[in-house]
C-alpha cells in the first residue's frame, strides 16, 4: 500500500543511535499514520526513550533518516519541536502557578497570540469541566486532574502529533480510563498519538504497536494481528515472549 | 500472631487527610499487598510504620513494638525499601551493601542466606557505582540492602512502579521466594494485577481502606452482573454505552469493554440488540467473573 506523504506523521528508516560501543537504537524503521494511536512498547532499557528523543528533535541519530510531522529529523529539529506536543511521565506542569497561568505559559512558549490563548484556554477548561478552577494552584489539584490538564496543555497549540511518555503510571483505574478517552478524542480529531506505557491492557487500546527489545523492533502491527502472528492470548503474553529483561545489562 | 497492627490511624497534611482512620492487621509470615493509586496514602502509612513519621492519632505496632515509644527497637527489626531510590549513588554496589550491614552491626556473611538469590544477579556489577545502574538493578540492590540485617518484617513501597511487565514478574517471583523464608512482607503497588499474587490485600483510596480480604474474597464480594463486550472499535462501543440509559458503568479492559447494567436484569440479548439498533458491530457479549481492577473501580465509585 502506498500512503501519500500527507498522511504520514512519523516516518523513520534504519534509525540508529550509538553511545560509544553501545548501540542503544539499532536500525529501527516504522511509519505512523495521521490520526493513529501508536503504542511504543519495550522493557526498561530497551531503547524507547533514546528513540523518542530523536523523534522529538532532542538528539541526533548516528545514522538513518526520517521525518516527524513532515520535517526532517536530521536537519529540521526546531521545526519538529514547534509542531509536536510532549507530555512526560513525570508531571510537567508548574505546581506553584495556577491552572490558567500554566496554560498561558505553555501556549506563549508555542507562540500563540493573547487572543488565541484566551480562546483556546477557555475551550480547554470547559472541555475538562475545570472552568471554575481556572485560578486554582495546580499543586492543590487531584492527580487525575493534573494528568488531564497536562495532556490538554501538551496539545494546546494543535500539534500534528503528540508524544506521551508513560502518561498513566501510578494513576487510579478510573482516571486512567478517562485519560484514554482524551487520547481517543484527540486521535478522532486527527492528532497522531505516540504513546509509551507499561500497562499491557493499554497496549490493546492502540491501533498499532511496536515492541522494542535491545534496541531493535521485534514486533510491529495491530494488537489483534500480533496476537495471531505470535500465537499469544494477549499483549502480556507477547511481552513475556519477546521482551528479554535488559535491566541486568 | 500479628506482625503489624494498625489501630484507627489518622494523619493530615494541612487540609489533606492522607490517612483517614486506618485499621489493619497483618499476620506473621504473610505477603500482604496495599493496592491503590498515587496519592492514596500508601507511602504515608509505610513511613509511619517504619517510624519515620508520626501520626496525628491512633496507634500501631510492629512485632508488638509501638511505632512511637519503641522507635529504635523497630528500626532494628524492619527492612524498608522506599519508593524512590535511596542508596548512595557515589558508592559502589558492594560498598552500599557493606554500609547497610555495618550500620546494623552485622556482616554480609550473616545475612547472605537471605539475599543470596538476589545478590548473585547483581554481583557481576559489584564494583560499579550504584548511581550508574539500570532501574531493575537498582531495585535489586535496594532489596538486598533492606534484607542484609535479616529483618523480621519487610516494607516495600511501590517496588514495581515504572517497571516493565517482565521485570515486575521477576520481582514478584523473588518475593514469593522470600516468603518461604518466613519473613513478613508488606508491599504497596498501584498495579491492580499484582493483587492476585498476595496472600491478602487492602485496597486503599483517598486515605481510606475500601476492602481487606484475600484476592479471591475481594472478587467474590463483587455482587453485580458483569458483561464482557468484545468490540471492533473500543471507543465506538464506549461512546454508545455512555449514552445508554440502561448503563451503570462501562470501562475499557484491554481489547474488550466491561459493562454493568443499571439494574441487574439487563440481559446479553438486550445488550446485543442495543448495539444492533445503534448500528455498532460487536464480536460477542458474555457474562464474566470480575478482576481485582473491576472490584476497585466499583469500590471507588462508592456505589457498592
Amino acid at each position: 500500500m502506498v500512503i501519500s506523504n500527507q498522511e504520514i506523521s512519523v516516518h523513520i528508516k534504519d534509525l540508529t543511535k550509538k553511545f560509544g560501543d553501545f548501540t542503544a537504537v539499532n536500525k529501527i524503521s516504522l511509519d505512523v499514520k495521521k490520526g493513529e494511536i501508536f503504542g511504543f512498547l519495550g522493557a526498561n532499557g530497551a531503547g524507547k526513550t533514546t528513540a523518542m528523543r530523536m523523534l522529538c528533535g532532542l538528539s541526533y541519530c548516528t545514522s538513518g533518516e526520517g521525518t516527524v510531522a513532515g520535517f526532517d529529523i536530521n536537519t529540521q529539529q526546531e521545526e519538529i519541536k514547534r509542531n509536536i506536543g510532549y507530555m512526560s511521565q513525570k508531571f510537567s506542569l508548574y505546581e506553584d502557578l495556577t491552572v490558567f497561568e500554566n496554560i498561558r505559559f505553555y501556549a506563549s512558549v508555542y507562540g500563540l497570540s493573547s487572543e488565541k490563548i484566551k480562546e483556546r484556554g477557555d475551550m480547554l477548561l470547559k472541555r475538562l469541566g475545570m472552568s471554575e478552577h481556572k485560578n486554582t494552584f495546580v499543586k492543590s489539584l487531584p492527580l487525575g486532574w493534573k494528568q488531564k490538564l497536562a495532556f490538554s496543555i501538551a496539545v494546546v497549540h494543535n500539534p500534528k502529533i503528540v508524544f506521551l511518555d508513560e502518561p498513566t503510571g501510578g494513576v487510579d483505574p478510573v482516571t486512567r480510563r478517562s485519560f484514554w478517552n482524551l487520547i481517543y478524542e484527540a486521535a478522532e480529531n486527527g492528532t497522531t498519538v505516540f504513546v509509551t506505557t507499561h500497562y499491557m491492557d493499554e497496549a490493546e487500546y492502540c491501533d498499532r504497536i511496536s515492541l522494542m527489545v535491545n534496541g531493535r523492533i521485534m514486533a510491529l502491527g495491530a494488537p489483534d494481528d500480533l496476537k495471531k502472528e505470535f500465537n499469544v492470548e494477549n499483549m502480556n503474553g507477547l511481552f513475556y515472549l519477546l521482551a528479554r529483561d535488559t535491566s541486568t545489562l | 500472631m500479628n506482625s503489624i497492627k494498625i489501630n484507627n490511624v489518622c494523619k493530615s497534611f494541612g487540609e489533606v487527610k492522607a490517612l483517614d482512620n486506618i485499621s489493619l492487621e497483618i499476620h506473621d509470615g504473610e505477603l500482604f499487598g496495599l493496592i491503590g493509586p498515587d496519592g492514596a496514602g500508601k507511602t504515608t502509612l509505610f513511613k509511619s510504620l517504619v517510624t519515620l513519621l508520626r501520626c496525628d492519632s491512633g496507634n500501631s505496632t510492629v512485632c508488638e513494638l509501638d511505632t512511637v515509644t519503641n522507635r529504635k527497637e523497630i528500626r532494628q527489626i524492619v527492612g524498608y525499601m522506599p519508593g524512590t531510590f535511596s542508596l548512595y549513588s557515589d558508592l559502589t554496589v558492594y560498598e552500599n551493601l557493606k554500609f547497610f550491614a555495618d550500620i546494623f552491626g552485622t556482616t554480609i556473611e550473616k545475612g547472605y542466606d537471605l539475599i543470596k538469590d538476589i545478590w548473585v544477579q547483581i554481583e557481576p556489577f559489584k564494583n560499579r557505582l550504584s548511581g550508574k545502574l539500570s532501574g531493575g538493578m537498582k531495585q535489586k540492590l535496594a532489596l538486598c540492602c533492606a534484607l542484609v540485617h535479616q529483618p523480621e518484617v519487610l516494607f516495600l513501597d511501590e517496588p514495581t512502579t515504572g517497571v516493565d511487565p517482565v521485570s515486575r514478574k521477576e520481582f514478584w517471583q523473588m518475593l514469593r521466594k522470600l516468603k518461604e523464608k518466613k519473613i513478613t512482607i508488606f508491599v504497596s503497588t498501584p498495579y491492580m494485577d499484582e493483587a492476585v499474587l498476595c496472600d491478602r490485600v487492602a485496597l486503599i483510596q483517598d486515605g481510606r481502606i475500601l476492602s481487606i480480604d484475600t484476592p479471591e474474597g475481594v472478587i467474590d464480594s463483587f455482587s453485580r452482573d458483569l458483561y464482557e463486550i468484545k468490540p471492533h472499535r473500543i471507543y465506538d462501543v464506549l461512546k454508545a454505552l455512555y449514552k445508554w440509559d440502561k448503563s451503570y458503568s462501562s470501562n475499557a479492559f484491554g481489547n474488550s469493554v466491561h459493562f454493568i447494567g443499571k439494574d441487574d436484569n439487563v440481559s446479553v440479548e438486550q445488550i446485543l440488540s442495543f448495539f444492533k439498533d445503534s448500528g455498532i458491530s460487536v464480536e460477542y457479549v458474555k457474562r464474566i467473573k470480575p478482576s481485582i481492577e473491576d472490584c476497585f473501580i466499583e469500590f471507588m465509585s462508592g456505589k457498592k
